[in-house]
């Protein structure tokens, strides 16, 4: 299925997108994640294990476990610092 | 589009005694206005005059949203008559106005408490990132346990900066 993947801040830098198209075989945010980690270059730095990363699905803050359906909207983001 | 929006984020600066006049309205059952305004800071890390710009970036869409259930989280709390936020983004200067958090009520105590829930709540839960411009370079700021802590005393977990 295909979701719509953005990312913000430092990840959106490391990345160097602010977001993509993507099709994935991924249930979960996990492993979504892993699969894009998969993808090597700098997706391997931005979303490696032990990065704080946090993550929304559909707009909302979500954790790893959260699982995905056709055209869900997931975001990658470092802690926010707003205020 | 007759109701004023409860959250706005802009680019543009805000003037607090127009917005708190606004809030205030022609309701006569409000016995008080309670708000909090935050303020870009020369320093951080480093010492005076270390920070020279501050840049914010959102997630347009989420922020909102966001903001807004924490606005609704704030009315079942706290036996309040209206709130609202603004937060800025783009590029800031020390001495700008960040944020906006602004709250009436019958009586001090609702309005006081939830002014500073919604901003504890603001911190670790509303999708905003900073950026300082030093001299030496720019980095992102790091998120605080001490923010987490903060909405902790509310009874809620939170996981931000951990």
């Amino acid at each position: 299925m295909k979701v719509q993947i953005k990312y913000f801040a430092s990840i959106r830098e490391a990345i160097g997108r602010g977001g993509e198209e993507w099709e994935t075989g991924a249930a979960t945010l996990a492993q979504l994640r892993a699969e894009l980690l998969a993808r090597g270059g700098p997706y391997a730095g931005a979303l490696a294990p032990g990065r704080a990363l946090r993550m929304a699905l559909n707009q909302v803050m979500a954790d790893e476990a959260a699982v995905l359906t056709e055209g869900s909207e997931v975001a990658f983001f470092p802690p926010v610092t707003g205020g | 589009m007759a109701q004023t929006l409860r959250v706005r984020i802009q680019t543009q600066d805000f003037d607090l005694g127009a917005e708190l006049a606004a809030l205030r309205g022609a309701d006569a059952r409000v016995g008080a206005v309670c708000s909090f305004v935050g303020t870009v800071r020369d320093r951080n890390a480093g010492g005076p005059g270390d920070i020279q710009s501050l840049e914010l970036e959102h997630y347009p869409g989420m922020t909102e949203r966001a903001i807004e259930a924490m606005i609704d989280a704030a009315h079942a709390r706290f036996d309040i008559l209206d709130a609202r936020v603004i937060h800025r983004i783009g590029l800031l200067q020390p001495l700008d106005q960040i944020v906006l958090v602004a709250v009436t009520s019958a009586h001090r105590g609702e309005s006081f408490q939830a002014c500073e829930f919604i901003m504890d709540y603001l911190k670790t839960q509303a999708p905003f990132w900073k950026k300082e411009q030093t001299a030496q370079g720019a980095h992102w700021v790091d998120a605080r346990v001490s923010d987490d802590a903060a909405l902790a005393r509310w009874g809620i977990q939170a996981d931000n900066a951990a």
